[in-house]
């Protein structure tokens, strides 16, 4: 315990590491180093990139890094990669386009896989996140392939969203408009080096303004991550929706809403735990649960019953019954 | 528990493919592969610090196994990374002892099977956590 919090205090990458490791294989000890470092987040400016595979987002996460890393920023880079959803096996290849950042000593580098389990990829993620911004990282990527409800789970922790396209994709853009709009706070067209940009971003310029007039208007970048054109302008509005979220009060706001929303997700899957449980240690609910597999009982009164059942219960315990 | 397994290719060995290959076997053997491409000994190290890998793999086409190889180890140490170092490749039977003593603790031929590769790690990532 004592050298858990000596390693928050001594800030070297070797200990963030180990803790991390903690997290990510979700032992006994991780529960401790989150609450602790649940205290200690909060400072970080946390940006999440995605698009589809192949559109360049590790190579332009790579451009970035090197360019914040001379701002004297201390950065965590976190890749997630939610591809192999149903094995527990996984080939994480992002850290090839960022070969460069090897010998930046101010840049961490996590690669995540889902461990076969989907549902928990933005629990995990924002848990690793959370260490790293109370490790007093000034900057967090994350990186994370496509559009999905997943990404958008996982980019819940994402003060800022860059949606990374390539030219020629507007179409694809235009069928999942609903979600990205929503989402991302400003647009990249990478390999801008290939036939069709200008209309690409004129295309995302109409999609802009079609969605109406909002305080933050998400601008729209052409770069050429592979070679090095069109980051620094990036970085400029990346830090411009920094100074916004401040302005406005929705980098506080972002926050609370944030803690809010894992309070209850946490409860939510202690309950669900808790629920469980209780069905598998009792021979009659478990007969409920056969029945209702039949088809021979209802689910909407059999929910009821075994939920009313486990409060009823919890409450004679707590008074006494 | 998961196995994480951090791969490289020791400096230099661009046409080398072997490691993209072990990679993906490691993988569907139900391991995670942190893919890094060409590095050298301190990034390699950096890296299993940063990615809490279990294990280190190590490409080699020969020719600086006997220097970089013990390099990772000795850097590994160093910073107290207790990963397992394992290596593979094109090595010359002669070297294979030297290599262990200094600290690699296998070492496969181009032919070995993925099978033994992944039991051999299995075990001993098994052993050093029991
Ligand atoms: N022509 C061109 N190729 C690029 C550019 N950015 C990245 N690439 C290449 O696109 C491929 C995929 O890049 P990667 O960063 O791995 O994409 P990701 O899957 O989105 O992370 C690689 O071969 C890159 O070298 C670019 O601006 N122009
Ligand atoms: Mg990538």
């Amino acid at each position: 315990m004592e050298d858990l919090i000596g390693s928050f205090e001594k800030k070297d990458n070797v200990s963030l590491g180990k803790m991390l490791k903690e997290v990510e294989n979700q032992t006994p000890l991780s529960l401790e180093i989150l609450k602790l470092s649940s205290f200690r987040k909060g400072k970080a400016h946390i940006i999440g990139v995605t698009g589809p595979p192949g559109s360049g987002k590790s190579t332009l996460v790579g451009k970035m890094c090197k360019k914040l890393a001379t701002m004297d920023l201390r950065i965590g880079v976190v890749c997630v990669d939610p591809t192999s959803p149903f094995t527990k096996g996984a080939l994480l290849g992002d850290r090839i386009r960022m070969q460069e950042l090897a010998k930046l000593p101010n840049v961490f580098i996590k690669s995540l896989a889902t461990r076969g389990n989907l549902g928990g990829l933005a629990s995990s993620t924002a848990d690793i996140v959370q260490v790293l911004d109370a490790y007093e990282m000034d900057v967090i990527l994350i990186e994370t392939v496509g559009v999905g409800q997943i990404e958008f789970d996982v980019l819940g922790v994402a003060d800022t969203v860059l949606l990374v396209s390539v030219p020629g994709l507007g179409d694809t853009l235009q069928t999942l408009k609903a979600g990205i709009m929503e989402i991302a706070d400003i647009y990249v067209i990478n390999q801008a080096d290939r036939p069709g940009a200008d209309e690409s971003v004129k295309d995302l310029n109409l999609m802009v303004k079609e969605s109406g007039k909002r305080e933050w208007s998400p601008p729209i970048h052409k770069t050429v991550a592979t070679q090095d054109s069109g980051i620094d302008e990036l970085i400029h509005d990346i830090t411009a929706h920094k100074k916004y979220l401040e302005r406005s009060g929705l980098w506080k706001e972002k926050r609370q809403t944030r803690n809010v929303t894992r309070l209850y997700s946490m409860i939510e899957s202690l309950l669900a735990q808790r629920v469980e449980d209780h069905i598998n240690r009792e021979e009659s609910l478990k007969a409920k649960v056969q029945d209702v597999m039949k088809g021979e009982r209802d689910p909407y009164t059999t929910s009821h019953e075994i939920v009313d059942r486990l409060i009823a219960k919890h409450n004679s315990y707590q008074y006494g019954g | 528990m998961q196995i994480k397994v951090v791969m490289a290719k020791l400096g230099l060995d661009i046409h080398w493919r072997g490691a993209l290959v072990v990679s993906r076997m490691l993988r569907d053997e139900g391991m995670e592969v942190v893919y890094l491409g060409n590095q050298f000994p301190e990034q390699i190290v950096d890296a299993a610090i940063q990615e809490g890998a279990d294990v280190i793999g190590l490409s080699t086409l020969g020719g600086n196994h006997l220097t970089l190889g013990p390099k990772v180890v000795q850097i590994a140490k160093e910073k107290g990374v207790d990963a397992l170092v394992i290596m593979g490749g094109v090595i010359p039977e002669d070297d294979i002892p030297l290599l262990k003593e200094a600290g690699i603790s296998e070492v496969f031929g181009p032919e070995t099977r993925i099978e033994s590769i992944a039991s051999f790690i299995r075990s001993e990532v098994n052993q050093s956590i029991a």
